[in-house]
């Protein structure tokens, strides 16, 4: 049999990264095929390339044994390649059927035909059991039905390979069974499905073949029903099992630096669209690491820590006291600080000097009227510059300029420079070179042993393992088990991950 | 069957309807079909341009040249009608298409250079201005029998109204506008343009295409509003027009459409230069206030439309945001 899409030797390079390198993807007729890799991996650009939204570097792109070029999505379209992206793609401002039909409007006479547009847009909705006003905005549905909605256009193109990048993240699960089921339908129809997802219980439920990237290249292409869960936790993760035998001389040790003083704890906490029921106590001077595939819920316990997204049930307490985290400042009166996981939109203010990004917390927390001196700002620079190593001529270069490692760095210096008793570093080590990752693991150790309590995110496990006093498994949002003393190896971290 | 995303058309058809019962029953003759038909007439240049102005707004760009390019429009045609000796028919075949292109061109360098529509039409508005004032910086006459032809040209209607030429044309032109907004690809790609350039494009959306369209549409109605504007003053003057292009843009925000783009309606503009026209008109009947109290009208209702439109779209649009 031959593959209705295949791309060959795909490489993709943007200034500076290389996205993806050598990778090869194959898909058939009449089946659903998971694209799994873990953030970063290089699943979304491969899907760009696939569907004209960029253009690759190098390979080839091969439908019915003849290399075509996407330059535009439209291109793609038309040799019946229809794509759903991750973040939905519609126009909020236009009703739910011209949504659906944008470009290819059921015309009469020449003119468009809004009758015959409302009774075919009402008939593909009715097939995921959506009954909804199609002439009203679609700005007025929920993000669900937003979702819905962009899948259904892309099944009414009528498309042989259709890409379904994220489908499911905001949907609910009688929504998931009600898209499988029109998957489903469409593959007997013959149609190719390529499915991104990271919850990999759906994967197993709807995929007959699987391909996982990682950093860019292709780890492999399996046959779904051939592959256990643990296999494809490895293959996604990067470690075999085998070589991460307990490693640690002396894990009990660690324990011992704090005492039994809770710095953070939360109670039962759950936030709409975000973490359920999460309990979790962070200990004056440890480290508690946060380990789960993307979407298990890591960064959505930060963005709660760190009053960015609001609780809707349970607590979260410093020090006994109950916090009231209704906006970021909130949470950096208390005493807790957060460097986010973007660093490029969340972090870095590109344009300001070092000195200024580092200042910038600080400044906050004491109020504008309050303004650090020139020479305090420098003398703050200097020392942080000096502690962490940052290299840079002088505090006035601007941020942009630096390294990804030594732009963490200054991020882990502004809030430092308020001196938190909490700091969650959500994926501290992401994208930087590996002396620059042994230089923050070090930092983090010794800011354990100065009575900082951290709360650290990572997809790095024999990392998180390594600096870690507890790690804190999570899946679907939620909280799987706690792993500590003997128990904390980097194995039995993947087994939870892999097996909930 | 009330839908919100037709609120401010309400709001602004219900404005002019008390107004206009207002001026009704202060004034004699104010409630008369000739009232009403002047307000075409006098305003029929206004409304095709601000029709232009629609589709650039709900495309979310923005024209400021239009004033201008009316300006060299009129200058263009009486400089070949007076000093060439050209027919009137013969100067419009030539003219249009040059308008057209003009607009093109700048929508070509929006889309080409990715630059900011207020500063390439910015430029646009200038280039177009200095060259109507090198072809001529006195006002020129237009002394030509189509001209004669033109003024006469018209039908009766009842209540010794008139429906003339230009009004014909303004109508015409809102007719195809609304077809192309409502019944076309065009017009769906328009709006889709204007809620996000990025899903649009992801979506099929020529965009390219579509943003040069729009800004020749928008030229080519201006130059056509040029030469409307030469029926009813019968000269071509480089310094006419000034200021043109904000009293259209008013006219569209008053109109009911989003200056951010991706709602609004054709009608709504229309609706939006009736009430300006009504204001200035009951001025002038009042006599005793000066015409610069249309602007202060005018100002408040601007700030009065805005202040809606944030209230009705306040929440910025959902959509999901990705980990």
């Amino acid at each position: 049999m031959q593959p209705v899409l295949e791309l060959k030797h795909i490489s993709k390079r943007y200034p500076g990264v290389k996205a993806l390198e050598n990778v090869d993807f194959r898909i058939f007729a009449g089946e659903v095929h998971a694209l799994l890799g873990e953030n970063g991996a290089g699943k979304s650009t491969l899907v760009k390339v696939m569907t004209g939204a960029e253009s690759k570097t190098a390979g080839e792109i091969i439908i019915d044994n003849v290399a075509h070029e996407f330059a535009t999505p439209i291109a793609a379209q038309k040799m019946g390649i229809s794509t759903v992206y991750q973040e939905v793609n519609l126009l909020p401002n236009l009703s739910v059927a011209h949504n659906l039909f944008l470009g290819h409007e059921p015309k009469r006479y020449g003119l468009i035909d809004h009758k015959a547009m409302t009774t075919q847009a009402e008939q593909l909705l009715s097939r995921f059991k959506l009954d909804i006003d199609v002439n009203a905005d679609l700005a007025k549905y929920s993000v669900a039905v937003q979702q819905l909605v962009a899948i259904a256009r892309g099944v009414a193109m009528s498309a042989q390979v259709l890409v379904l990048d994220e489908p499911t993240a905001s949907l609910d699960a009688e929504e998931v069974q009600t898209l499988f089921a029109v998957m489903e339908q469409l593959r007997s129809q013959g149609v190719a499905i390529v499915f991104i997802t990271h919850f990999l219980d759906q994967v197993y439920q709807i995929s007959d073949r699987i391909t996982v990237l990682r950093n860019g290249k292709q780890v492999g292409e399996y046959l779904t029903a051939e592959l256990p869960q643990t296999k494809l936790v490895e293959a996604m993760l990067g470690k075999e099992l085998q070589q991460l035998t307990a490693r640690r001389s002396n894990p009990d040790d660690k324990h011992m630096a704090g005492d039994d003083e809770n710095a953070v704890t939360f109670s039962n906490v759950s936030a709409k669209g975000s973490i359920q029921e999460f309990d979790l106590e962070v200990p004056k001077g440890q480290a508690i690491g946060l380990a789960g595939l993307l979407g298990s819920g890591r960064t959505e316990v930060c963005n709660a820590l760190f009053g960015i997204d609001t609780l809707s049930s349970g607590s979260i307490s410093l020090g006994g006291k109950v916090l009231q985290l209704s906006q970021p400042s909130d949470a950096i009166h208390a005493g807790i600080a957060l460097c986010p996981e973007d660093r490029k939109t969340d972090g870095i203010i590109a344009p300001l000097s070092i000195r200024e990004n580092i200042i910038l917390a600080l400044q906050a927390k004491l109020g504008w009227w309050r303004y650090l001196s020139k020479t305090k700002q420098q003398t703050l620079a200097d020392f942080y510059i000096d502690k962490l190593q940052i290299a840079t001529p002088d505090a006035d270069k601007p941020i942009g300029q630096l390294s990804g490692g030594n732009q963490q760095k200054v991020i882990l210096a502004r809030w430092l420079a308020v001196e938190p008793t909490l700091l969650a570093l959500d994926e501290p080590t992401r994208g930087i070179d590996i002396g620059a990752h042994a230089e923050i693991l070090a930092l983090i150790k010794s800011l354990c042993d100065e009575g900082m309590s951290l709360l650290v995110t990572s997809s790095e496990l024999e990392e998180l393992v390594a600096f870690a006093n507890k790690v804190v498994v999570l899946r679907d949002r939620k909280k799987v088990t706690e792993l500590k003393g003997q128990q904390l190896t980097s194995q039995h971290v993947m087994q939870a991950i892999a097996e909930g | 069957m009330f839908k919100q995303r037709y609120l401010p058309l309400w709001i602004t058809t219900s404005l002019l309807m008390v107004l206009f019962l207002i001026g009704s029953m202060q004034f004699d003759g104010f409630a008369s079909s000739r009232v009403v038909m002047n307000l075409f007439s006098d305003n029929a240049f206004l409304m095709i341009t601000a029709i232009g102005m629609t589709l650039v707004i709900i495309s979310g760009g923005i024209d400021l040249s239009v004033g201008a390019v009316i300006a060299l429009s009129g200058v263009a045609t009486s400089v070949l009608i007076t000093q060439y000796q050209w027919h009137p028919l013969a100067a419009f075949a030539l003219i249009l298409p040059a308008g057209t292109l003009f607009g093109a061109l700048m929508g070509t360098i929006i889309y080409s250079y990715r630059l900011q529509p207020f500063i390439v039409t910015l430029a646009g508005m200038f280039l177009a201005r200095g060259l109507a004032t090198t072809l001529s910086e006195q006002s020129l006459e237009i002394d030509h029998p189509f001209y004669d032809f033109v003024a006469d040209f018209g039908f009766e209607l009842p209540g010794a109204a008139w429906l003339d030429l230009s009004t014909l044309i303004f109508a015409s032109v809102f007719l195809l506008a609304i077809l192309l907004m409502h019944y076309s690809r065009l017009g769906n790609n328009i709006y889709a343009l204007g809620g996000n350039e990025h899903s649009a494009q992801l979506m099929g959306v020529p965009v390219k295409r579509t943003t040069i369209t729009i800004y020749a549409a928008s030229s080519f109605l201006a130059t056509l509003a040029g030469i409307v504007f030469t029926f009813y003053t019968f000269s071509g003057y480089a310094l006419a027009a000034v200021g043109v292009e904000l009293d259209a843009i008013a006219a569209v925000v008053i109109g009911g459409t989003l200056l951010t783009g991706g709602r609004g309606f054709v009608a709504g503009t229309i609706l939006g230069v009736l009430l300006m026209g009504v204001i200035q008109t009951y001025i002038s009947f009042d006599g005793s206030l000066s015409s610069w109290w249309t602007k202060i009208v005018i100002g408040l209702l601007l700030f009065f439309f805005i202040v809606l439109q944030k209230g009705l779209n306040g929440k910025p649009a959902k959509t999901i945001t990705s980990h």
